[in-house]
């Protein structure tokens, strides 16, 4: 028996999610029971269904050094931009 | 991932962490896991049994198959939690193995007779309704297979209450007899329902706790349980055999001491139906075998 | 009685007993995905019933749930194969294979009829049935070359004949005490 990873789509649109996980000695058997389990109420539109052994799983992501500049945290423009409308004369608090 | 000390995983889990399957753990929790979902899986199961036997006299066609498709829903959680538990290193039919030898407990409410169609709405109603009151705060638990597991779970549970209460509302809204059926299972129900969430453990000397497996103690699933249900028992007329129970000005539910002894009789195996349901269990097991090894093993 | 009520309880019959008989399986089937799987077929024919029940019962002047429950034994139409109690899984999947034959003449015949209602009931099923056809196909080739399969397939198949229909076996006398016993404790009363 294999262990098949179960993947459902609720609705057209949406992304496909891991819903769990069942053991099925073949990919027919897999279907007919993960179609009962993730669908008997009518709640998936989809299912991928994987042999776990099939999943190519990836971990670890170093990060070591500031990745900020890819981030749109890494960016603050208050400062600069106040400096900015003084020097011509738009600066909000200014004008009043 | 980084190895943790138990110290560090301890205060990890206690500020909420999540641990995945395949994360290092501690053999402590690993093992305090298995045991708890483990036991959860056996209950699913062995729930089945007694109310399978009213799915053959279900009493209208909308009855069969609500009740059929909430028993079938607790097979379905079996599944899902012994794919967890697998996946925590020990295999399914190690488990169904050592349930059937008797090694492995289940909960209390599963170990007792019905004998009447008014089971079948108390059961459906008010032992759901206390199961779904400790799976809520398992949505809240670090190991997270058996959190994700838990959503699934709670929603299908939801409309086994309502299926429950509807049961009961049409038999206390119906003949006479049908209330005393009614009021009658709601008797013999009543205390293994106060002792369903366990002997009252302070929250930080609950392993369960500590270990964030489970989110709440004992003693809080039971007020919540008793706050959520007494009121809906009481407005239907019907009485509850505890002339102590009653809500406090501050919101805390008093009652008679549940029997603990009782408890612990029951769920280490000595419930007036245990032996019957295992030997049924263990009888199926081992005529469907053959099933099993020679025809599925791919 | 015409012979659409005829036609139309018989088919609510075979399936109503069938998906009594199939969901004695939940719970104790060999494996957990397996039950789930079972118990939708157990459901979804009582449900095929239901809907044959309900277009008879307008013809009738009665309901769904009088003509399930409250016929006497002799008045039911079903066939002999599906009133069998067989709590052996050889046996359970040989009988299931066997039906979705019978009934996928049936349910090809009725799809054809020139009865509008009859012909959307018929397609109705079929699009459900197509996934027990599925289901038994695949225990089916799973169990090919068992030679318990074999002999059941042998000893069940006798029970398939339509003349069968008249007289109700042995077995479903006790099925029907137990299918009627909380209804016939407080007769006409609400559940």
């Amino acid at each position: 028996m294999t262990v098949w990873e179960v993947f459902r789509r609720e609705k057209k649109g949406q992304p496909f999610t891991h819903a769990g996980s069942l053991e099925a000695p073949d990919a027919a058997f897999a279907e007919a029971w993960a179609r009962v389990q993730y669908g008997r109420r009518g709640e998936s539109e989809a299912l991928w269904l994987v042999p776990r052994a099939e999943l190519h799983e990836v971990h670890d992501f170093p990060v070591e050094f500031d990745l900020a500049y890819r981030r749109v945290d890494g960016y603050s423009l208050k400062a600069r931009l106040k400096e900015a409308r003084e020097r011509a004369g738009t600066d909000p608090a200014r004008a009043r | 991932m980084q190895n943790r000390t138990e110290e560090a995983f301890l205060s990890y889990v206690q500020a909420g962490g999540q641990v995945e399957a395949g994360d290092p753990m501690p053999d402590e929790y690993r093992a305090r896991l298995v045991k708890f979902i483990e036991m959860h899986g056996n209950s699913e199961l062995m729930g089945v049994l007694p109310e399978r036997e009213w799915i053959l006299r279900a009493p209208t066609l909308q009855r069969k198959l609500a009740l059929t498709a909430k028993v079938q829903d607790e097979v379905g959680h079996a599944q899902l939690i012994f794919r967890v538990v697998e996946d925590l290193g020990k295999p399914r039919a190690q488990c169904l193995a050592d349930l059937v030898a008797g090694k492995a407990k289940f909960h209390n409410v599963f170990h007792y007779p019905t004998r009447s169609w008014g089971d079948v709405g108390v059961i459906a109603w008010l032992v759901d309704a206390a199961a779904i009151v400790s799976q809520k705060a398992l949505l809240k638990c670090s190991y997270a297979p058996y959190a994700r597991i838990m959503k699934k779970i709670c929603w299908e549970e939801s409309f086994h209450i309502l299926h429950g209460r509807d049961v009961v509302l049409a038999m206390v809204t119906g003949t006479e007899q049908q209330r005393e059926l009614v009021q009658e299972a709601l008797d013999r129900w009543w205390a293994p329902l106060m002792q369903f969430h366990g002997h009252p453990i302070p929250a930080d000397e609950d392993p369960m706790y500590v270990w964030r497996i489970k989110s709440q103690g004992n003693e809080e699933a039971r007020q919540q349980f008793l706050e959520g249900y007494v009121p809906q028992v009481w407005e239907l007329g019907l009485t509850l055999p505890d002339p102590k129970l009653r809500r406090r000005d501050d919101g805390v539910w008093e009652y008679t001491e549940p029997d603990w002894d009782e408890l612990r009789a029951v769920v280490t195996g000595g419930g007036p139906r245990t032996r019957e349901r295992l030997e049924l269990r263990r009888r199926f097991l081992a005529q469907e075998a053959w099933v099993r090894e020679a025809v599925l093993a791919a | 009685m015409n012979e659409r009520a005829r036609i139309l309880l018989e088919l609510a019959d075979d399936e109503l007993v069938i998906g009594w008989r199939d969901s004695e399986w939940t719970g104790i089937a060999p494996t957990l995905e397996e039950d789930v799987a079972f118990s939708s077929i157990a459901q979804n024919e009582i449900g095929h019933a239901r809907a044959a029940y309900e277009l008879a019962a307008r013809e009738l002047g009665t309901t769904a749930d009088e003509l399930a429950f409250d016929r006497a034994p002799a008045e039911y139409r079903s066939i002999p194969l599906v009133e069998l109690r067989l709590l052996d899984w050889a046996r359970a999947i040989a009988r299931r294979y066997l039906y979705e034959q019978l009934d996928r003449a049936r349910i090809e015949t009725l799809r054809r009829s020139d009865d509008a209602e009859l012909a959307s009931l018929a397609a109705k099923i079929d699009r459900e049935e197509a996934y027990h056809r599925l289901h038994a196909e695949l225990w089916a080739g799973r169990l090919g070359n068992e030679p318990r399969f074999r002999r059941a397939l042998d000893e069940l198949r006798p029970y398939a004949q339509a003349s069968g229909r008249d007289t109700r076996t042995p077995e479903f006398a006790e099925l029907w005490e137990e299918m009627t016993s909380v209804r016939r404790s407080a007769p006409g009363a609400r559940w």
